[in-house]
């Protein structure tokens, strides 16, 4: 039997359920494991040709000839491309994106040319048979604290401070009455997302079409566009699902733009895919770290001064300096305290973000320093970091809008166990394993930014929210529907949410978890403004349908009055082999306040994704420099080593929510993030318990151990 | 593209004929190294012989209890097989701890003992590499070694034989059968491959053209009580960095035999000659062990980066003696 109904010109009874807190599916899913969702390398347009980069073979120095007759000659090619016959681009502001304009070699593994073919395959080869010469420079791709090239940068990642004091902090070190002062190193590490990064770039006379794997696409579209002399409008950028990012692809960096560039010149749309083993070159990871901690207390672990002097690296054309040491302005009260980071531009690929830059490497020697302390003042860690718990933030002097570190470090405790610790190291054996068990604290700061979005009801009674958003696999178009549909008071179902496309309203890129509270504000007052209209025309939908646009500029840009983070404390428990030093993670436990919790499937993928990658730092990841040729020598899986199932035994993660006014519309905070935060500390100080060694450089590979 | 030819003959006899008629040729079994090789241009052949399915797909018993184990099995169909658990626990156990589910599914045995070593250099043709391009240079020497070897290792080379399932047969004295350009031969383990001196190129004693066909496991009842303990960086789908391979028999405190290999110390999985010799006979103790044990690894020559691998191979080993005493 079929009916033919007639859409209603009103729109249905209004729904009081909140979805904003439920577990809704995942509404992509079905297209997820269905194979219908596609990503940027999955589209192929007509008239397709392949890229495929060459990197430079040398760390430092200048290319004297390139020699492309071999490369060309294979059947198939259709162009070899280099600095001498590159489309000239706009100088960029961040000269990673000048792909193929000179001949300096800032880092091996740097593009220095491309090849267009017709195959895959034919490309690959020709790319191989491409001959560059070097003039090679001599080149430094060592981090020392003591390099003498170290520099002050202006700002810290992304406009913090580079230093920072307060009161006497030397003065009050040399009166404590007990002291840690411990140097931490943390190593470069590689963001690897499971999708790496491809881009398909089609060119239209002065239009430019990119499918791109991005977290961006507003941002993509606004920094390619004037490397190509461009108006932004003339450039699209599609990225309707994205396979991960962990801040890989936050900044355009030099892929997309080259894609961009050699379907240029070649005349024809062309894909380009870094290969997983490229990524350990061009697209950003975690700076290495060292850090000095000072800690100065009394007896009862009372902080009177905390210092911490961070050092890190960047490459010689551009700087990026991360905030590692930012966490520690805001952890703890202490009256005395210096934040410092410094710099050394070496020979090495651009660091950039990775999942919780600057906390994630900072709080995991905070953190250890912290262990250290409790040890030498025989107060347990739970209590030593709640006996210096601030009033207010002791940075800016503001008060917190909410700040639950206490509540979280008390909840774990008591879901793990603590209560029954002893402290004493390396004393206790279950199955042939040393075991012990640590704590450390998580924090994140909320980042909220401007976003655009316009809300649209159909004469069907549906509705569409349109904004420039990106889901890396986070759940963000999940929860973008849930808090369209609390403020329209209309079932998910009715909801469709378009995001991933840079014609879409301007959004701010995913990243600094600050996706939620950004395109979620502004979803908000699209959808409040849309409902108000709808309210005054008495319900009715025209026949061509009813749109509405918001901006939270102004809403966003007002001064805040309140510091906002968001906290956490993980539990550790590990085992390790008293006779190889090889160390598993029995226990993880993460307690986390960060708001209000908007999706509560979606925040626990996101709380033990971290506190997993977390782990993976803690104990395996590494990217290992080559002094004699300047480049990450260990770039596939077989060598960079993850967690695998076997290493992630039982990691459990909850909240406590948080009914904080101050934040915006939903009351979140970012969960991101957060989870990989203090993962490392926490399994170093359980490593410390279980067996007496403290192990201050991380991972905690078996040789720093085994005896 | 690189092209390159691929053949798939019916029998062995013709597999080794159709390497011998063509130049750089070489065999494919399950493809999970030597593919990867390819890919990374660190081997470019010009023909490929499956020999993947060849008939020789099984593991047969003897008479006398020796086990032929055909050169095609797959590693998830040995460590599975009934009688190869019950009579040589560490061959089973060392196929399991390598590598993932899937690549055990496609790798064979003949692959798996010729499989090239995980050395960062020689996987990366950008860089120089004795083995990959004999008098190019060993930058491992002074670069990234920390994986690699601490025993038998030369000037020109240091890189360890990845393979665990090699040093469970090593201890156990398998035959490999070979069939070259002139017919049929046998090479026993330890043997098969061989120390780098200054010929790094050269992995084993097996020529161009040799094709393993089967690997034979003498019987050795005592290896009944066998076990091998493969130490790594993560949990699973890691290479070892050290690994011991031991049967022992032991009777009234007594020694009475064992045998013992160690993987990730050497160019090739590395038969503890001097330790068993040290122990046959000798009190099944602690001290004893530990004894025998240093007297193995007094030759050991390790580098700054992977000193640490030789008081670990003391430690696991000595555990691994001392787990096996108590359980008899
Ligand atoms: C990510 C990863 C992790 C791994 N981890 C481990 C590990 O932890 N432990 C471990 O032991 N191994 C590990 N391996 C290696 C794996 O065991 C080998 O790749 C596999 O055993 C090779 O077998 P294959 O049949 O696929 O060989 P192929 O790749 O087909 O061949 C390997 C070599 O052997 C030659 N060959 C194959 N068969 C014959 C024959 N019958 N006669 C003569 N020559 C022959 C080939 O020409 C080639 O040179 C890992 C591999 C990968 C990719
Ligand atoms: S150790 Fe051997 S394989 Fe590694 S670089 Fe040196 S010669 Fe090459």
């Amino acid at each position: 039997m079929s009916t033919t109904t007639t859409p209603p010109t009103t729109l249905p009874a209004r729904e009081a359920t909140p979805y904003v807190g439920s577990a809704l599916d995942r509404v992509e899913g079905l297209e997820k494991v269905t194979g219908q969702a596609r990503y940027a390398f999955e589209y192929s347009p007509d008239d397709l040709a392949y890229a495929v980069p060459v990197q430079a073979t040398v760390a430092r120095g200048k290319i004297r000839t390139v020699d492309v007759d071999a490369a060309v000659k294979l059947p198939g090619v259709i162009a070899a491309i280099w600095h001498g016959n590159a489309p000239r681009l706009a100088p960029p502001e961040n000269a990673e994106l000048a792909v193929l304009q000179s001949r300096e070699v800032a880092y091996r593994g740097q593009y220095v040319a491309v090849v267009v073919a017709e195959t895959l395959e034919n490309a690959r080869e020709a790319a191989r048979l491409l001959r560059v010469d070097y003039q090679v420079e001599e080149h430094d791709v060592e981090l020392r604290a003591d390099h003498p090239e170290m520099y002050r940068p202006e700002r810290v990642n992304p406009a913090y401070p580079a230093d920072t004091e307060q009161g006497e902090p030397d003065a009050a070190l040399a009166e404590a009455q007990v002291v840690v002062d411990e140097i931490y190193s943390t190593p470069a590490e590689h963001n690897n997302p499971m999708e790496p990064h491809a881009t398909v770039a089609v060119w239209d006379g002065d239009g430019l079409t990119l499918y791109d794997s991005t977290q961006g696409a507003s941002s993509v579209r606004d920094t390619v566009a004037p490397l190509f002399g461009l108006p932004p409008g003339n450039v699209r950028v599609v990225s309707p699902h994205v396979g991960g990012g962990f801040g890989s692809k936050g900044m355009p960096l030099s892929p997309v733009v080259l894609a961009a560039l050699a379907a240029k010149h070649a005349g024809r749309p062309v894909k380009l895919a870094v290969t997983r083993q490229q990524m350990f070159a061009v697209t950003g990871y975690r700076t290495p770290t060292i850090q000095r901690v000072r800690l100065g207390a009394d007896t009862e672990g009372r902080l009177s001064v905390i210092v911490h002097d961070a050092f890190e690296q960047s490459s010689r054309i551009r700087e990026f300096a991360e905030q590692t040491a930012t966490p520690t302005r805001m952890m703890y009260a202490a009256p005395n305290r210096r934040t410092t980071h410094r710099l050394v531009r070496l020979d090495v690929p651009t660091p950039s973000w990775m999942r919780a830059p600057g906390e994630t490497p900072g709080m995991f020697a905070l953190e250890s320093a912290l262990d250290e302390l409790a040890v030498a003042c025989g107060v347990d860690p739970v209590e030593l970091r709640v006996r210096n718990e601030p009033d207010a933030d002791p940075e800016s002097g503001l008060p917190f809008s909410s700040r639950n570190l206490v509540a979280c470090l008390r909840e774990g405790a008591r879901r793990f166990g603590w209560a029954e610790r002893d402290p004493a190291p390396g004393i206790r054996r279950r199955d042939g394993l040393l075991v012990g068990t640590g704590v450390a604290a998580s924090t994140y700061p909320v980042y909220r930014v401007p976003s655009r979005a316009t809300a649209r009801a159909e004469w069907d009674g549906t509705f569409s929210v349109r904004i420039a958003a990106t889901d890396i696999g986070t759940g963000a178009r999940t929860v973008l529907t849930q808090i369209a549909a609390d403020t329209l008071r209309a079932s998910p179902e009715r909801i469709s949410v378009e995001i991933g496309d840079s014609a879409l309203p301007d959004a701010s890129v995913a990243g600094g978890s600050m996706g939620t509270a950004s395109w979620g504000t502004a979803v908000v007052r699209a959808c409040e403004a849309l409902t108000e209209e709808l309210d005054r025309r008495g319900g009715e939908v025209p026949e061509e349908g009813l749109e509405v646009s918001a901006d939270t500029a102004r809403e966003v840009g007002a001064k805040r009055r309140f510091a906002q983070h968001a906290f956490g404390a993980q539990f550790a428990e590990v085992g390790v082999d008293p006779d190889t030093g090889e160390t598993r993670v029995l226990r993880l436990l993460g307690v986390f306040a960060a708001g209000r919790i908007v999706n509560p499937k979606t925040a626990r993928s996101q709380f033990i994704g971290g506190m997993t990658m977390g782990l993976s730092m803690a104990l395996f990841e590494e990217s290992v420099m080559d002094r004699e040729f300047g480049d990450y020598l260990n770039h596939d899986f077989a060598q960079y080593h993850i967690a695998a199932c076997a290493d992630v035994r039982d990691v459990e993660a909850v909240w406590i929510e948080e009914d904080d006014p101050h934040l915006n519309p939903m009351g979140a905070k970012g969960i991101g993030e957060i989870g990989i935060v203090g993962t490392a500390a926490a399994v170093a100080n359980a490593v410390y318990h279980a067996t007496g060694v403290r192990v201050r450089d991380l991972p905690i590979r078996l040789d720093r151990l085994v005896r | 593209m690189r092209p390159f030819a691929y053949l798939r003959p019916a029998d062995a006899p013709s597999a080794v004929t159709a390497s011998a008629e063509r130049p750089n040729t070489m065999y494919l079994a399950g493809g999970t190294n030597l593919v990867d090789l390819m890919r990374l241009g660190v081997v470019s052949p010009e023909v490929l012989v499956d020999v993947s399915r060849l008939s020789a797909d099984a593991v047969e018993e003897g008479p006398d209890g020796t086990l032929t184990i055909g050169a095609g099995v797959r590693n998830s169909d040995l460590a599975a097989d009934p009688l190869v658990r019950r009579r040589h626990p560490m061959l089973a156990q060392s196929v399991l701890a390598g590598a993932s589910g899937q690549i055990r599914n496609m790798a064979t045995v003949g692959g798996n003992l010729l499989q090239r070593t995980r050395c960062s250099y020689f996987q990366d043709v950008t860089k120089p590499c004795n083995k990959r391009l004999p008098g190019t240079g060993c930058p491992a020497r002074e670069g990234d070694h920390r994986n690699l070897a601490i025993l038998g290792h030369s000037e020109s080379c240091v890189a360890t034989h990845p393979s665990d399932m090699a040093v469970a047969l090593t201890a156990l004295g398998a035959i490999v059968h070979v069939r070259g350009a002139d017919g049929p031969r046998t090479v026993p383990m330890p043997g098969l491959h061989r120390l780098p001196g200054d010929e790094p190129e050269r992995d084993t004693v097996l020529d161009p053209g040799d094709l393993i066909t089967a690997v034979e496991v003498p019987p050795l009842p005592f290896a009944a009580r066998s076990r091998y303990r493969k130490v790594r960086d993560r949990a699973s789908f890691a290479f070892a960095v050290v690994s011991v391979a031991v049967a022992l028999d032991v009777a009234d405190g007594v020694v009475r035999d064992c045998r013992i290999a160690l993987g990730g110390v050497a160019h090739v999985p590395w038969r503890a000659e001097t330790a068993e010799a040290a122990l046959r006979g000798s009190a099944a103790t602690e001290a004893g062990f530990a004894d025998a044990v240093d007297a193995e690894l007094a030759a050991a020559r390790p580098l700054p980066d992977n000193a640490f691998k030789v008081p670990l191979a003391r430690n696991v080993l000595v555990r691994t003696l001392i787990d096996l005493a108590e359980a008899s």
